[in-house]
C-alpha cells in the first residue's frame, strides 16, 4: 500500500514537471507583457514592478485588435456555418440516394483529403487573382467551405448511415418536403458530429494563417493571425508591446476553452477516431 | 416525369452547392497545378510554354530544394517520434489515477488552442531572451546564446516546438485508447504475474495500435506541412538553413515568381506524404490485425 502511495506520488511530480514546461512559455509571456523593453532585457524573469496595462492598450490600437477580432469572427461563423449547412445536406442525400454521379462525388472527396494545401494555393491563388476574386473576405469563407467540405460530409455520411429510415418515412406520410424532413427530422439527429466539426473547424479557420495570408491583401481585411505577424514584424524590438499583442490574441480561444473544455476535448477526439 | 424533375431540383438543393465549391476550390486547381508544373510560366506573361517535366528535371539539380527537403524529413521524423513517445508516456501517466489528472490533461492540451503564428513568437522570445538569461546567470554553456542563431540548434528549436505544440493532442488519442482498453484483461495478466514492462509490451501496446495509427498518421501529415511555426520561429533561418518544404515552396513561387518549378515541387510534396502515410497506415494497420 505505502508502495503504491510513493510511486503515485513519483508520477505526480514528473506530470507536474512536464506540465510546467507547457505552462511555463505562456507565464514568460505574460509576466513580461506588463513591462517595459528595458526591464525586460535587464530580466526577462523578474516579476513587473507596477501592473500597468498601457502596453495592452498601444498594442490593441496599434494592431486595430477589434477590427482584426471582428474580421476573424465573421470569417470564422460563416464558414462553420455553410460548411455544416451544405455538407449535412450532402451527405444525407449521399446516403439516402445512391446514384452513380453520387457516389462519384463522394469518393472523389475521400480522395480529395490527402492533398496537401500546398500542392493547391499555387494555381489557387492565380485563377481566383485572374477573376478579381482577391482581396475579399466572402472569397475566403468560399475557399474555406470548399477546404472543408470532404471531412465534414465523409464524417456526417458516417452517421446518417446508422439512422434508421423509418423515422423519416413517417414525416412523409405526413406529407413533409425531403427538405423539411431533413431539417426538422434528421439534421437535430446528427447534433454530436455538428458539434465536433464547429470546434475542429473552428480552431483550423480561427488560427489559420497561410490561406487568409494569400487571399487578404489590404490591412483592414486582415484577421488576427495575419495582424499578430504584420504588427511582430514591425514592433519586434518593442517587446513590452510585442509580447501584449501575443496575449490579445491568445485571450479569446482561452476564454472559449476554459468555458466549452470538456465539449472541445470531446470533440476532438471523436475527430480525431473516426 | 415529374418524379425525375423534383430529383434534380432536389438534387441542386441538397448537394449542388457543396459539389461546385468543392470542384472549384479543391479539384480543379488541383488539376490546373498538375498542368501548370509542364509549363515555363512565370505568373505574369499570358503565354506559358509547355515544357514537359523539364520542371522535374531541373528539380533534381536544385540543391536548395533538395535539402530543404532532407531536411523536412529529418525535421519530420523526430518530431514523430518524440510526440508519439511523449504523448504515450503523459497518456499513461495521466490514466493512472493520479491526483488532478483531468486539469493536466486540460493544461497539456492548451497549446493546440493557439495557431502556429503565436507560438513560434511565444517561444522566439524564450531562445532568444530568456533561455540566454537563464543560461549566462547560471553558466550553462548549451543555453547561453539564442539557439536560433545557429543553424544546427535553430532545427532542434523547431522540433522542441512541434513537439510541445502536438504532444498533448495526441496524447488525447492515447488517452482515448487507454481508457478503452478493459480493465479485466490488465487485472488478469497482473494475477498471472505479469509485471510493469510486461504488461506495457504484451498488453497494452498491442491493444492501443489503432491510437498509434490515428495519432502517427496525424502528427505526420502535420509535420510535413508545417508552415507558419517555421515563419514565425526562425523565418527559415540562419541563411535559410531552416527552411523546411512548404516555407520553401512559398518563397520559389510567390517570392521568385517560378510557378512552374513552385507547383512541381509542390506536387513532389504531395507525393511524397502520399506514399509515407500510405505506407504507415498500411504497416500500423497489419500490426492491428496481428495484435
Amino acid at each position: 500500500m505505502s508502495k503504491k502511495v510513493y510511486k503515485d506520488y513519483i508520477k505526480f511530480f514528473i506530470v507536474l514537471l512536464i506540465s510546467l514546461l507547457y505552462i511555463l512559455p505562456f507565464i514568460a509571456v505574460i509576466i513580461n507583457s506588463f513591462k517595459t523593453t528595458n526591464d525586460i532585457m535587464a530580466n526577462p524573469l523578474s516579476l513587473p514592478t507596477k501592473f500597468s496595462v498601457s502596453n495592452y492598450i498601444k498594442a490593441a490600437e496599434k494592431m486595430t485588435y477589434l477590427r482584426g477580432f471582428l474580421n476573424t469572427l465573421i470569417i470564422t461563423f460563416f464558414s462553420i456555418g455553410g460548411i455544416v449547412v451544405f455538407s449535412a445536406m450532402t451527405a444525407y442525400l449521399f446516403v439516402r440516394k445512391k446514384w452513380k454521379l453520387n457516389r462519384l462525388v463522394f469518393s472523389l472527396m475521400i480522395a480529395s483529403m490527402i492533398i496537401p494545401f500546398q500542392a493547391i494555393m499555387i494555381p489557387l491563388v492565380k485563377i481566383y487573382g485572374t477573376l478579381n476574386l482577391l482581396n475579399n473576405m466572402w472569397t475566403l469563407i468560399y475557399m474555406y467551405w470548399g477546404f472543408g467540405a470532404a471531412f465534414a460530409v465523409f464524417m456526417y455520411h458516417g452517421f446518417i448511415k446508422g439512422i434508421p429510415y423509418e423515422l423519416e418515412e413517417a414525416a412523409y406520410v405526413e406529407g413533409a418536403t425531403e427538405f423539411q424532413t431533413f431539417w426538422k427530422v434528421v439534421f437535430p439527429l446528427l447534433k454530436p458530429v455538428t458539434t465536433t466539426i464547429v470546434i475542429l473547424d473552428g480552431l483550423w479557420i480561427w488560427n489559420d494563417f497561410l490561406l487568409p495570408s494569400l487571399i487578404l491583401i489590404s490591412a483592414e481585411k486582415r484577421t488576427l493571425q495575419l495582424s499578430t505577424f504584420y504588427f511582430y514584424g514591425t514592433y519586434t524590438a518593442d517587446y513590452g508591446l510585442a509580447m501584449a499583442a501575443l496575449i490579445l490574441t491568445i485571450t479569446p480561444i482561452i476564454i472559449v476553452y476554459l468555458i466549452l473544455q470538456k465539449n472541445i476535448i470531446n470533440g476532438i477526439l471523436k475527430g480525431a477516431i473516426k | 416525369m415529374k418524379n425525375k424533375a423534383k430529383n434534380v431540383v432536389n438534387y441542386i438543393i441538397f448537394t449542388g452547392i457543396t459539389t461546385m465549391v468543392f470542384l472549384t476550390v479543391v479539384i480543379i486547381p488541383f488539376l490546373y497545378g498538375v498542368y501548370l508544373t509542364l509549363t515555363d510560366w512565370n505568373g505574369i506573361e499570358a503565354t506559358k510554354k509547355y515544357v514537359g517535366i523539364r520542371n522535374y528535371i531541373s528539380i533534381l539539380n536544385d540543391s536548395t530544394f533538395l535539402y530543404s527537403f532532407t531536411l523536412t524529413l529529418k525535421y519530420v521524423f523526430f518530431s514523430v517520434l518524440f510526440i508519439n513517445l511523449i504523448a504515450f508516456l503523459l497518456a499513461y501517466l495521466l490514466t493512472s489515477g493520479i491526483k488532478g489528472q483531468n486539469v493536466f490533461r486540460i493544461a497539456l492540451f492548451t497549446p493546440n488552442l493557439i495557431g502556429g503564428i503565436v507560438l513560434g513568437f511565444i517561444w522566439q522570445f524564450i531562445f532568444n531572451n530568456t533561455l540566454p538569461y537563464i543560461g549566462q546567470k547560471i553558466g550553462l554553456g548549451l543555453i547561453s546564446n539564442s539557439w536560433l542563431a545557429s543553424p544546427q540548434k535553430a532545427f532542434w528549436a523547431l522540433v522542441i516546438v512541434t513537439v510541445w505544440q502536438y504532444s498533448g493532442y495526441m496524447m488525447m488519442i492515447y488517452i482515448a485508447g487507454l481508457v478503452g482498453i478493459p480493465q479485466d484483461i490488465i487485472e488478469a495478466s497482473t494475477i498471472d504475474g505479469a509485471g510493469q514492462l510486461t504488461r506495457i509490451t504484451k498488453i497494452i501496446l498491442p491493444l492501443l495500435a489503432p491510437s498509434f495509427t490515428v495519432s502517427v498518421f496525424l502528427s505526420l501529415q502535420r509535420s510535413f506541412m508545417v508552415y507558419d511555426l517555421n515563419l514565425a520561429l526562425t523565418k527559415g533561418g540562419p541563411f535559410r538553413s531552416t527552411e523546411l518544404v512548404s516555407m520553401h515552396v512559398y518563397s520559389e513561387a510567390f517570392l521568385s515568381q517560378n510557378y512552374g518549378i513552385g507547383q512541381a515541387k509542390a506536387i513532389i510534396l504531395f507525393i511524397t506524404v502520399a506514399i509515407i502515410t500510405s505506407i504507415q497506415v498500411y504497416l500500423s494497420k497489419k500490426a492491428e490485425v496481428e495484435a
